[in-house]
């Protein structure tokens, strides 16, 4: 991709994600928004932030693997187990992040 | 005055515990933009702009790929498109605001602030909602400097972090944090559970579909189950 091209591109990006954000706060004296859409947005979070964890540990290489050699799926779940009681970035990182590292010096050895 | 200056002040407080989440995140984005061959001011423009990390990776890997900018362009707003619906749920929060607080406003938009804004004006008391827009401030301002400082970090860093450290991890694990408080009744679990399925299961679909797919079959399953079996809590 050319240096202008590449300029273009990452305006253009930027630009599309301030209307996305910009859109119903800006439109809403003339477009309300439906009821059934207010309703569907309170699923919009579970939903959103699920599609972008499950690919994330479900999938190893490509392929979905249910098996114990997906690490990432391993520390995922015990990640998951102290998010679920604890809600704390920092520990959830620091635990989820130390099984990896863990698991992997583990199947390296 | 002097609630105005609590509220942005409480609204980055509310953000402060997501950051160690974030910063990995933003330095992973800084260092794919030069991997990618971004230069500094580049990779600095992307994410003060952009400001929203999945997307950003996404868009890396196809200008790295040689996609054109139309794909590239389209595969950023299908990832972005939960800043339309974050955007419709705070848009009779901030109404009573004037465009010139509007405009710089809704480029703070991320879920993160998100998160933190709408259970303020939901569950918070008129004092809370009154000053809202503020508390909404404080936590944008706060998430896009230590974005920008993270990203400037990743930048300095280069190509130097060896892989092995399997930084990118992080990312799953910041969202699976903002998931749980999602999960507050039945049909909410319901949806995030169709949505991680589907999602996974489209991870194939051209220009990073999976993630809508998986959002929008989420979404509906969430309604399907509120109308079936109403909202019991889980717990």
């Amino acid at each position: 991709m050319s240096e202008a091209a590449l300029w273009w591109t990452i305006i253009g990006a930027g630009l599309c994600t301030w209307l996305l954000r910009l859109s119903f706060i800006e439109t809403w004296q003339w477009i309300p928004v439906p009821a059934l859409l207010h309703r569907a947005l309170r699923y919009v979070p579970a939903a959103v932030m699920a599609a972008l964890v499950a690919p994330a540990l479900l999938r190893s290489g490509g392929a979905i693997d249910l098996s114990p050699d997906n690490l990432r799926l391993a520390a995922g779940l015990v990640a998951a187990v102290v998010a679920w009681f604890s809600r704390n970035v920092l520990l959830t990182l620091a635990v989820g992040m130390g099984s990896l590292w863990f698991l992997q010096a583990l199947t390296a050895g | 005055m002097a609630t105005r200056r609590e509220a942005f002040g409480a609204g980055a407080a509310a953000v402060v515990p997501m950051l160690p989440g974030i910063a990995p995140f933003g330095v992973i984005a800084g260092l794919t933009a030069i991997a990618t061959g971004l230069t500094t001011v580049q990779a600095m423009v992307l994410s003060g702009l952009v400001f929203a990390g999945a997307s950003q990776l996404a868009m890396l890997q196809l200008v790295a790929e040689g996609a054109i900018p139309a794909v590239i362009l389209l595969t950023v707003i299908t990832i972005n498109l939960r800043f339309a619906m974050y955007s419709a749920s705070l848009a009779p929060h901030f109404q009573h605001l004037g465009r010139r607080w509007r405009l710089p406003l809704a480029a703070l938009l991320v879920d993160q602030n998100y998160a933190t804004t709408i259970q303020r004006y939901l569950h918070g008391g008129d004092a809370a909602r009154r000053h809202g827009h503020w508390f909404y401030l404080g936590g944008g301002v706060t998430l896009w400097l230590t974005w920008q400082t993270a990203t400037a970090v990743g930048v300095f860093m280069g190509t130097g972090v060896p892989r092995e450290w399997s930084l990118d991890f992080a990312i799953p694990l910041v969202f699976l944090v903002l998931l749980v408080p999602a999960l507050s009744d039945r049909a909410h679990v319901v949806a995030a559970l169709t949505g991680g399925l589907v999602a996974t299961l489209a991870t194939d679909l051209p220009l990073h579909l999976g993630i809508v797919a998986g959002a929008a079959s989420g979404i509906a399953a969430g309604l399907l189950a509120e109308a079936r079996h109403g909202t019991d809590a889980v717990r």
